[in-house]
């Protein structure tokens, strides 16, 4: 008896030792961060995040000193390319992924039969362990070079030189680019946004489903009205989620973007760079700036990148949590 | 009647709709399998022509060579992350389904530990390759190696097992807690014996995800890792370990066709080994949904 009463202390206290080392996993990551960061933050200032330039400077010449911080003459950084790419990568992706996985979801649910739509739904759910450096590999060797060569140019040659759409005209490039890694992010992410929504759907009880038919709905009508509004914070929340891994993703896009810094993309196929992949490309030659304010600058475009990605990331698991933990509104359209 | 005479034309429309939906739902199923399958198949096709099973069993020379040395430093790396990984998330999850106290509202509790998981989850995995990188690499003088590239990936993969083992864990039936009880067992003794034993399957679904997402990141082990050509040493810090995704990275963009069959060959022991984890993964689930119903 005397054992067993130990075994409960033993489970406990390891337990609450385990759980803290998450806390302190966190903590150990946000102080490095921040302390790598703070002399470039004192340095480059606020047009870190407008700037355009990324010049790292002499690092074989002569140490200035601004504000007491040690960089090589001429070191000017400027974030802005990096925010701007990533962004527009994620809101690509986000745009294709969306309805691709909307769609998905209702095929697997209402419209195949069981024996088609379960070994599929498995290979949806495989495909989101896929490495993405393997993911990125396709990209950059075989789905990038078949765009550039066959879809960009009929995309670029017949879309009407107006406003909006004039981003889609210009040089298509080899396939190494922001559209390419729109597109692979958006394959990235629809495993994610698909299961959740097809998991969903599978919740939705047929019977609001069949009044809705029985007042004589059509199946697209059931869907835009009872279906979709009766788990809408749950694909919300999914959408958000596949937000925050593309905003992260950074070996696939390091591969397939052209990993070009200092300028934004004059179109939607040229090169570009995101700040991930700008930290994965950059840490070798950061390391050769002898004062270190290449890495620090690193570290600063890193804390922007987390505190983004995990703002977005709680945001998704806040709404996720609250839509399983309410039930769904009858009738709500 | 006029009524339906105006409803004619709508309706037209809706039946139009409808099977414009209907095909935009198959459409959409294709652009997702398509180029899934292209994905697969074509790391697949384009690596199988080169392959010799020598790769299995001669060293790396960079960009020629086999990658005998990756394979083992892969697996190193990944058993490495099952064990830090593996008990820190068990437990981890053991906490915050079982011994954090609830909340006054009756939801879960472990609001400071939870809150913790979610946020590692939502790192960037550069960015904690990266902290691992100045921190310990360079700060404490470890150099490229395998205890920070474990300690940088186990924290990736912590929160997916501690999830899945808090999931594991509630949907263990209570009716099981409370026979327990009622037999007399401690709490400890019956969390062993009987909660954990019925959550079994789950919580080696979650390590065996875990342990897929090891075996396929890249980011974080650049700069934890390094590179070498040899085999893994003993050691745990001042001699850098190779891994397989290091030369799909490295190789791909090389001038030599070598480099590129190099590339292939170590996305296509990937692709397998991964797949392999993932299928496995989802057979335990199966397996366990299938007793669960004959449960009821």
């Amino acid at each position: 008896m005397l054992v067993r009463r130990h075994e409960d202390r033993a489970w406990r206290i390891s337990a609450r030792v385990a759980s803290l080392l998450p806390v302190a996993g966190v903590a150990f990551i946000v102080i490095v961060l921040a302390l790598k960061a703070w002399p470039a933050t004192t340095v480059n200032g606020v047009s870190f995040l407008t700037s355009s330039q990324w010049v790292p400077g002499n690092t074989y010449g002569a140490v200035v000193h601004t504000h007491g911080v040690a960089h090589p003459m001429g070191s000017s950084y400027g974030a802005w390319p990096l925010i701007a790419g990533t962004l527009e990568t994620s809101v690509i992706a986000l745009v294709i992924a969306l309805p691709i996985s909307l769609g998905t979801a209702f095929a697997l649910t209402e419209r195949l039969p069981r024996w088609v739509a379960q070994p599929i739904t498995f290979f949806v759910e495989i495909l989101a362990g896929i490495p993405s450096v393997i993911i990125g590999l396709w990209g950059v060797l075989q789905l990038g070079p078949f765009l550039a060569s066959h879809v960009y140019p009929l995309v670029a040659n017949h879309v009407p030189n107006v406003p909006v759409l004039r981003f889609f005209r210009g040089s298509t490039g080899y396939g190494e680019g922001l559209l390419t890694s729109g597109l692979i992010l958006g394959l990235m992410i629809v495993p994610i946004i698909a299961s959740t929504t097809r998991d969903l759907f599978m919740q939705v009880p047929p019977l609001p489903k069949e009044g809705a038919e029985a007042l004589g709905m059509t199946d697209a009508e059931v869907a835009r009205h009872v279906t979709i509004p009766w788990v809408r914070s749950g694909i919300i929340g999914a959408t958000v989620l596949g937000l925050g891994r593309a905003l992260g993703e950074t070996i696939a896009v390091a591969m397939v973007s052209g990993s070009i810094l200092g300028k934004l993309s004059p179109n939607i196929y040229g090169t570009m760079t995101t700040i991930a992949a700008t930290i994965v490309s950059q840490l070798d030659s950061a390391a050769t700036d002898g004062t270190g304010f290449a890495i620090s600058t690193l570290a600063e475009a890193g804390l922007l990148l987390a505190v983004i990605a995990i703002v977005v990331n709680l945001a998704a698991r806040t709404i996720v949590r609250h839509s399983a933990s309410h039930a769904a509104p009858v009738g709500r359209v | 009647m006029t009524i339906v005479t105006q409803s004619y034309p709508k309706t037209s429309w809706r039946r139009f709709k409808a099977s414009a939906f209907r095909v935009m739902t198959l459409l959409a199923l294709l652009f997702v399998v398509g180029p899934a399958l292209w994905l697969v198949l074509g790391v697949v096709v384009r690596a199988v022509p080169n392959w010799k099973w020598s790769v299995l069993t001669t060293l790396s020379q960079g960009t020629s060579g086999g990658l005998e040395n990756a394979v083992v430093g892969t697996l190193v790396i990944m058993v490495g992350v099952l064990l830090v990984a593996g008990s820190v998330g068990v437990l981890t999850g053991i906490h915050l389904a079982e011994l954090a106290p609830a909340r006054k509202n009756g939801k879960a509790g472990g609001g400071l530990f939870r809150l913790a998981v979610d946020v590692l989850a939502g790192f960037p995995s550069i960015v904690l390759g990266y902290a691992g990188y100045v921190a310990l690499c360079v700060a404490l003088h470890w150099g490229f190696s395998l205890l920070p590239a474990i300690l940088i990936l186990s924290l990736m993969v912590v929160p997916y097992i501690a999830k899945s083992t808090e999931s594991a864990l509630r949907q263990v039936p209570t009716a099981y807690r409370e026979g327990a009880e009622a037999l007399g067992m401690t709490a400890g003794y019956s969390l062993r014996k009987v909660v954990l034993k019925s959550a079994l399957p789950g919580i080696v679904t979650g390590l065996l995800i875990a342990l897929a997402v090891a075996g396929g990141e890249t980011a974080p082990l650049l700069y934890t890792a390094g590179a070498t050509n040899s085999l893994p040493s003993w050691s745990l810090v001042h001699h850098p370990i190779s891994y397989l995704t290091y030369y799909v990275w490295t190789d791909y963009n090389q001038p030599s066709a070598q480099a590129h069959v190099v590339s292939y060959d170590a996305a296509l022991i990937l692709v397998v080994l991964v797949l392999t984890l993932l299928v496995v993964s989802r057979l335990v689930v199966a397996r366990t949904q299938r007793h669960s119903e004959s449960f009821r």
